[in-house]
């Protein structure tokens, strides 16, 4: 079983986020990293490995050039192989336009797995994961928790809204696995060092045969009219509590008829 | 007026808060059609009418049971095909967002996530969302394709139609068969009733933290829950010491809340936390830590311990309520 991975290269949750003037999240100015939530995607797709269901990992990226630490971070995980897809054109390219990229990409992969993040920590939207499925014709369970993969098909442990499911899909499908998957590893000397000499592939828009007029800001489907800070929150107040902090509270609960 | 397609949920007729709030929203963009899975019966059809729906669209589900996100984005891609709606509108959430990404893809159009508010312009509908835990407000607009919207629970005040309509119920079915390669619910656990508010849906959440230090310290956050009529919620450290379930953590890799009040006892303030309660009308934090980054944003802190300012609290609102 071959297992492709879906990471993302998010600017530094600490970072202080800013939209540059074109209304795009400025990513030049700010640290970036491997997307914290696609680590656990790594780390299912290498404990598969481990336990003999899959035959090689490969990792893929779609992002600035900057984005290959993104790659050398997951390989030194362990993996095999990444594919990073960089081109000037994308800048500003919107989900639909990922997707597109992402799945023209994976056609070529041939993975008979898919793992992503839960969700980007920048833009957050948790939608690439089925919109790649989708594009791809194939079954996608988000949200998993546990994750196996036993005679061609995999089985996921997930809670939804309202409810605790176990879902089954045959492979090849897609999933997308959470923060409770299981902890990250820590890449070791010896993976950093092992990371370096794994195989990192760049393809371009017109490698995957992907019209330019499809993705960056010009294709893309959604645009961006305004960005502005959220209004500042009103000073609130704090008090120490002497004995009487329950009153108080109650008193500005009341005065704000919220009792 | 042209259609604005809503996904409605109901339990048996009884019609989701979400729901109604995207059917408020649906109105300022034009004559919102329901689409409900399974029959619509008199009651449901008089309650959707009760909020301006003129049209339900019940989608007959196939039988076998097929894997619902899956049957409703087809069935909304059938009805936008045939209604051109201005927009499609979908609560937010995990299987709210899965329908909607597989929708946005069928109609190869644009699609908006987690909308805290949306207004009609001449040029489509503008969405507003609040990105980078809650730190900026992004207004967008889909302009390619039928504009697919998932919107966050609490964002509107669901408010029903000035005048009631009665709406035509027509039932649908799936012109496409479900693929086969769909995923299958093998068990399913429904989540203990607890008697408490819908997290997501509450107007007022009190969160507990790694500050009430044990399970029983969290009994006190249930406790001023229960005499506020609140719902519980917890950040993930409390919940990864699993002094309450997983379900009611809030944050990035949990549950969104807006509230109109939100109280946290014990609960640091970490990014990730303000990811999913920084919207709330008003926070009040209890910690005992000056420098705690809750305070930042909190209407009202109080620098203290939450194992006295708690049952002192829960005490004083009993009085007060007499
Ligand atoms: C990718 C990622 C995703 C994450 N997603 C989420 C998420 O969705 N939700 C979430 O909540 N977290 C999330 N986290 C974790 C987050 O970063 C914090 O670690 C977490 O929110 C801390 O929880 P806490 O505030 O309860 O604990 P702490 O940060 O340990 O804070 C405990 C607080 O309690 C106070 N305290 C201690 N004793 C008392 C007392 N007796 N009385 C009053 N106050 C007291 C302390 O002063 C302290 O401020 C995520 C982290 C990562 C990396
Ligand atoms: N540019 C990208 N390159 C590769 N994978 C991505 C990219 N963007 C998103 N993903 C994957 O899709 C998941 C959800 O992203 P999002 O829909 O942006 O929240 C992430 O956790 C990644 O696994």
């Amino acid at each position: 079983m071959k297992i492709a991975v879906l990471i993302k290269y998010v600017p530094e949750a600490t970072a202080s986020w800013r939209f540059a003037d074109d209304r795009a999240l400025d990513r030049d100015g700010v640290e970036g990293r491997l997307s914290e939530l696609d680590e656990y995607a790594v780390e299912q797709a290498i404990r598969l490995a481990e336990a003999g269901a899959a035959t090689e990992i490969s990792y893929l990226t779609m992002g600035p050039p900057r984005a290959v630490d993104a790659l050398r971070k997951a390989l030194a995980m362990g993996g095999d192989r990444a594919v990073h897809v960089v081109d000037d054109a994308l800048h500003g390219t919107d989900a639909a336009g990922t997707a597109a990229v992402l799945a023209a990409a994976l056609r070529r992969i041939e993975a008979d797995l898919i793992i992503c993040g839960m969700a980007s920590t920048d833009a957050e939207m948790s939608v690439l994961p089925v919109m790649v499925a989708e594009r791809l014709q194939l079954p996608a369970v988000v949200n998993a928790a546990v994750l196996k993969v036993a005679d061609g098909s995999l089985t996921v442990e997930r809670d939804t809204e309202d409810a605790t499911e176990e879902v089954v899909a045959p492979l090849p499908a897609l999933v997308s696995v959470t923060d409770r998957s299981g902890e990250a590893r820590y890449p070791s000397f010896k993976g950093i060092v092992a990371a370096k000499r794994k195989p990192v592939t760049t393809w371009s828009l017109a490698d995957l045969e992907i019209p330019a007029d499809r993705v960056g800001a010009g294709g893309a489907a959604t645009e961006v009219l305004a960005v502005r800070p959220s209004p500042p929150r009103e000073a609130g107040t704090v008090i120490t509590d002497e004995g009487d902090a329950a009153a108080r509270l109650a008193d500005f609960l009341a005065a704000n008829k919220l009792l | 007026m042209s259609t604005v397609l809503v996904l409605v949920h109901h339990d048996d007729g009884v019609i989701r808060k979400s729901s109604l709030e995207l059917l408020t929203l649906a109105r300022r963009l034009g004559d919102p059609a329901a689409v409900v899975h399974g029959d619509a019966g008199d009651a449901l059809a008089e309650a959707l009418g009760r909020h301006g729906v003129t049209t339900v669209y019940a989608i007959a589900p196939p039988d076998p049971e097929s894997y619902r996100p899956a049957v409703e984005a087809l069935a909304l891609a059938q009805l936008a095909a045939r209604t051109a709606p201005v927009a499609v509108l979908i609560t937010s959430g995990p299987s709210g967002t899965e329908v909607a990404a597989r929708l946005a893809v069928r109609l190869d159009g644009g699609i908006i996530t987690d909308a805290v508010q949306v207004r009609a312009e001449a040029g489509g509908p503008v969405a507003t969302q609040s990105v980078f835990a809650g730190a900026w407000l992004v207004e967008g607009r889909v302009r390619r394709g039928t504009p697919v919207i998932t919107v966050r629970p609490n964002a509107v005040t669901p408010e029903p139609a000035a005048e009631p309509v009665t709406p035509q119920v027509e039932r649908v079915e799936l012109a496409e068969p479900v693929p086969a390669a769909v995923p299958r619910v093998v068990a399913r656990r429904a989540k203990a009733a607890t008697g408490r508010p819908e997290l997501t849906e509450a107007t007022v959440v009190v969160a507990g933290g790694r500050g009430v230090g044990s399970a029983e310290g969290f009994a006190l956050i249930e406790r001023l829950a229960d005499e506020l009529g609140a719902a519980v919620g917890a950040s993930r450290a409390a919940t990864d010491l699993t002094w309450c379930p997983h379900e009611l953590q809030i944050g990035q890799t949990g549950k969104t809340v807006a509230p109109q009040l939100y109280l946290a006892g014990g609960i640091s303030g970490a990014i990730q936390h303000r990811a999913g309660m920084q919207g709330s009308r008003t926070i009040v934090a209890i910690n005992k830590d000056p420098k705690a980054p809750i305070f930042q944003i909190a209407d009202f802190g109080v620098v203290g311990d939450v194992h006295t300012v708690l049952p002192a609290l829960i005490d004083e609102i009993a009085k007060r309520r007499g």
